[in-house]
């Protein structure tokens, strides 16, 4: 899932403050999930904002919604019923989501309310840590299923390298080496003498390299 | 000036708190009727949104009792609760309402004692405080008198 975390309440605040009122827009799928921008963050931070204008004697108008998938047209469409009655909309879906309300409703101010991080999988109740970073080639067939892309510090294709010590990354001991961890895997799996192929060069083309990335599929475009 | 009056929004668990409160009326023991208790099937069903509208609609303060820690009859209800106040205490600094207007006490069925003390510290901790910054005047005076 993609995860986010919300703004800091000021940033939100100095954002919002020359409207009186505003659409507070949650999204169903990813957001809420990592408990960032659903229909409960939504209203927690919908509360927050009123006491926070009504401690300086302001009176804030917030209407909330939270949308199936803010990243699709058809759902952001929604809007359109009030969209007019607000000066200003804050979101908390990722940033896919700010921007099709952004494209779809171009004379109305969008506002992010929180940061968008990574593509990640949950670890535990309330952890989540990054997994994926889209590189456009996936190389986990060939890696044990463990991606050194997203989860090597420097990305290497070949690793590890001289600071993995005891399992851990040099940069911090709460993370994992991921060259470690695919030492490990092949070696459950039976399949160390792949460990010994070198990994020629990757193409980063199909990444973020080659510019903004889009799919077609031409059977249902 | 009249003297401030908090508004104090207890949420308690039936297993544990709400009884102790029972319990200190059965012993005849006073606590101040600031305390306005919500009855709830455990501590951990309240969710944060509860303890943010109690405090928007006018509450002073709001303190979430459960029962005491590896007692919670659904098991970590309590602790989860606890967990959430905390969150809540923080929300509520970035607000600046301040999150000490927000606690989590623990106690068992029996401490009706213990439910009385706590509903007069928390009652004295508010009324040192002073009335919930993100109530407008007006907000101030309906809520006394509900």
């Amino acid at each position: 899932m993609i995860t986010a975390e919300r703004k800091p309440l000021e940033e939100i605040i100095e954002c919002i403050r020359p409207y009186d009122r505003i659409l507070l827009v949650g999204c169903n799928e990813c957001v809420t999930v990592c408990a960032a921008g659903g229909r409960k963050e939504v209203g927690l931070l919908a509360s927050a904002l009123r006491m926070a204008f009504m401690k300086e004697g302001r009176t804030l108008e917030i209407t909330e919604l939270t949308l199936e998938r803010q990243c699709d047209p058809e759902y952001v469409e929604e809007l359109v019923t009030m969209i007019d009655a607000a000066d200003a909309v804050l979101s908390m879906a990722c940033g896919c989501g700010v921007q099709e309300v952004a494209r779809r409703y171009k004379n109305k101010p969008v506002y992010p309310a929180v940061n968008t991080k990574f593509m990640g999988a949950s670890v535990s109740q309330g952890v989540w840590a990054e997994r994926c970073q889209g590189c456009g080639d996936c190389i986990l067939g060939l890696t044990g299923g463990i991606c050194p892309v997203a989860r090597c510090s420097k990305r290497l294709l070949n690793g590890p390298c001289g600071g993995s010590t005891s399992g851990k990354c040099e940069i911090s001991d709460d993370v994992e080496c991921a060259w470690q961890l695919i030492w490990d895997r092949m070696k459950e799996l039976g399949i160390q003498d792949r460990y010994e192929e070198v990994m020629v060069a990757k193409d980063w083309r199909t990444s973020r390299d080659g510019g903004p990335r889009k799919i077609v599929r031409e059977d249902l475009a | 000036m009249d003297k401030f009056e908090p508004v104090i929004v207890a949420f308690c668990c039936h297993y544990c708190a709400y009884t102790a409160a029972d319990m200190a009326g059965s012993k005849r023991i006073p606590y101040p009727p600031n305390v306005k208790i919500v009855r709830v099937p455990c501590s951990g069903k309240v969710d944060a949104i509860h303890i943010m509208k109690a405090l928007e609609k006018g509450a002073d303060g709001v303190y979430v009792a459960g029962c005491l820690e590896g007692d919670c009859h659904f098991k970590k209800g309590n602790l989860n609760a606890a967990h959430r106040v905390e969150y809540v205490k923080k929300l509520l600094d970035e607000t600046g309402i301040g999150g000490d207007r927000v606690e989590m006490v623990m106690m068992s069925a029996g401490m009706g004692e213990v439910f009385a003390q706590t509903a007069t510290t928390i009652t004295e901790k508010i009324r040192k405080l002073g009335p919930n910054p993100a109530k407008f005047p007006s907000n101030r005076k309906a809520a006394s008198n509900e």
